[in-house]
């Protein structure tokens, strides 16, 4: 889930029209940009959609670190495609969100001066290239679970973007699962680079679905507007249950002593993740977090001189053609 | 040949996150993709050739920057975005007129590559032309990068037309083909090509490298050699 923490915005709209929409969403009805919609269901998106572009970017950090050090040719042209696949999906992100009034620039600047947020998850180093497995297997797992409900979420521009965004997730997260398995196949060190990456990230990867709904308190509207379609624990708990099979699988263990199945909830008991921990990485305490917006800062102020240029030169030439004219 | 785009490659690969804008990211690793695909077909024909049950990989990991016979050109560092698309530029329009010239190769495994790759790089030239008019043409800062991005670069534009042993075909034939286009495009950037036409040479012999190539194997090398048992 990339979407973590998103705070329900209130409403002040005429309720006439609160009620006529609140029965489209009900009945299913896609919302269109130009349609009426309360300000808290715009605002509510462009934070939902905004962070769940950013981490998109940011995401890109984590992985990128491996992709000059991918250790054959096949890995590093697959690996290259995966991470060309986020940009790809951070920018239909931006562009759904900009259907809401709000331009790539300003919700990049909110990300740069710490406005908005990305997923906790890529606050988190990139130690071995087993991270590059187990990023798939369970850092794409865990969004999938979140992304494919989604696909019916309300806002047209964002459930079609979801559409596309999961098919290349389930690849990625294929992809992932084929580098553990070699991983785990393979020599001493690699094993032990996976059972690593796994002790590392478990947790982490928990933390992704946010923390649980008893605490949650901006929830319910959003899922009255079919923005959020299922509940934190409710998806926490999917996850574990389809990870825990394939870790086993793979022959390695998640570091959780208190994990076991529990027959009365047809699912296991796991431990819950070190909340203040998550709590910290989202105040931007996380071990990556200034290195993260570091880089993204040094890429947009690095690049302006090249975004002016090309603003100035389609200018240039739109000037010219209409003298031509 | 897969030297080339093996090294060229990597460098791009560098920028994955990190571009101006998502656009060029985008961009440019689509670039890099074709590339490191390219290299594959070379240095798999190579290895095949090579024999010893040798494959790409072997060529890629597990040579020391002596054996790497790419030009000089590609092996230089990404520095600002107006470097890295200016060297993009220059191998772009020496590639093309490279792989064309393959295409009519008597080996009929060496002429399919190109014919594969020339669809590629026609587009990879295609996107660094308009990149280097663009910002030539753009603003005054942008314009001062770009004609001090060709001043850096142009000493090594010399060594892709010198002939030696183990060309593919006749590189200096190539030259009028290559300053066609980037006579054209550069007077449509507004910039100035350099006077000298000094050229670095080493390269493509191997004789000698720049100190860059090697930490860039050093970085792209570090698992296979770390672990020479291992499958990935």
């Amino acid at each position: 889930m990339y979407a973590q923490m998103i705070k329900s915005e209130a409403t002040q709209d005429d309720p006439v029209k609160l009620a006529v929409f609140q029965k489209r969403i009900d009945a299913g009805d896609k919302i269109e940009p130009k349609d009426w919609m309360p300000e808290g269901y715009r605002k509510t998106l462009i934070r939902q959609i905004g962070q769940h572009a950013h981490s998109e970017i940011v995401g890109q950090l984590p992985e990128g670190n491996w992709i000059t050090r991918a250790p054959s040719l096949e890995r590093k042209a697959i690996l290259l495609a995966k991470v060309q696949d986020e940009a790809g999906h951070g920018l239909y992100l931006y562009c759904a969100a900009e259907t809401l009034g709000v331009s790539r620039d300003e919700l990049t600047e909110m990300l740069l001066d710490g406005r908005m947020k990305y997923s906790s998850i890529f606050a988190y180093p990139t130690l071995t290239w087993a991270d590059m497995g187990a990023v798939g297997w369970l850092v794409d797992g865990a969004a999938i679970l979140n992304q494919v409900p989604l696909q019916r979420t309300s806002f047209g521009p964002y459930a079609r973007a979801m559409v596309r965004i999961c098919k290349e997730e389930s690849f990625h997260q294929r992809q992932g699962f084929d580098i553990m398995m070699k991983m785990v196949n393979g020599t001493a060190a690699q094993k032990r680079m996976a059972q690593d990456a796994l002790d590392r990230l478990w947790y982490p990867s928990l933390m992704m679905f946010g923390p649980s709904d008893a605490e949650s308190v901006h929830s319910e509207q959003s899922m009255a507007w079919k923005i959020k379609i299922n509940g934190n624990d409710e998806l926490r708990q999917k996850f574990v249950d389809q990870t825990v099979p394939q870790a086993e699988y793979l022959g390695l263990t998640i570091p959780d002593e208190h994990l076991k199945w529990n027959e009365d909830k047809g699912g296991y008991d796991f431990s819950q993740p070190d909340w203040s921990e998550f709590f910290d990485v989202l105040k931007g305490n996380g071990p990556c977090s200034t290195e993260r917006i570091e880089a993204r800062q040094k890429a947009w102020d690095n690049g302006a001189w090249v975004r002016e240029a090309r603003m100035a030169h389609a200018a240039k030439k739109r000037a010219a053609k209409l003298a031509a004219e | 040949m897969g030297d080339n785009t093996l090294v060229l490659g990597q460098r791009l690969s560098e920028w994955c996150g990190h571009a101006p804008a998502l656009e060029e990211d985008i961009a440019m690793a689509n670039t890099a993709l074709d590339l490191i695909g390219q290299t594959q077909l070379w240095l798999g024909l190579a290895a095949e050739r090579k024999g010893q049950g040798h494959s790409a990989d072997d060529l890629a990991y597990h040579r020391d920057a002596w054996d790497f016979r790419n030009l000089l050109l590609v092996e230089q560092p990404n520095r600002d975005f107006g470097v890295t698309m200016m060297r993009q530029f220059l191998f772009d329009c020496w590639h093309l007129e490279a792989l064309k010239a393959l295409t009519a190769h008597a080996d009929a495994e060496i002429s399919a590559i190109a014919q594969k790759s020339v669809k590629e790089v026609t587009y990879h030239r295609e996107r660094s032309t308009d990149t280097v008019i663009a910002l030539g043409d753009g603003t005054e800062q942008s314009h001062k990068k770009m004609q001090a991005a060709l001043d850096r670069l142009w000493p090594y534009v010399g060594e892709m037309f010198t002939a030696d042993d183990d060309d593919l075909m006749d590189v200096a034939a190539l030259r009028p083909g290559f300053d066609a286009h980037v006579m054209a495009s550069l007077t449509e950037a507004t910039l100035t090509r350099p006077d000298s036409d000094f050229a670095h040479q080493g390269g493509k012999t191997g004789a000698r490298h720049s100190e860059h190539l090697g930490h860039m194997l050093a970085t792209m090398q570090s698992l296979p050699r770390s672990y020479p048992d291992a499958k990935w």
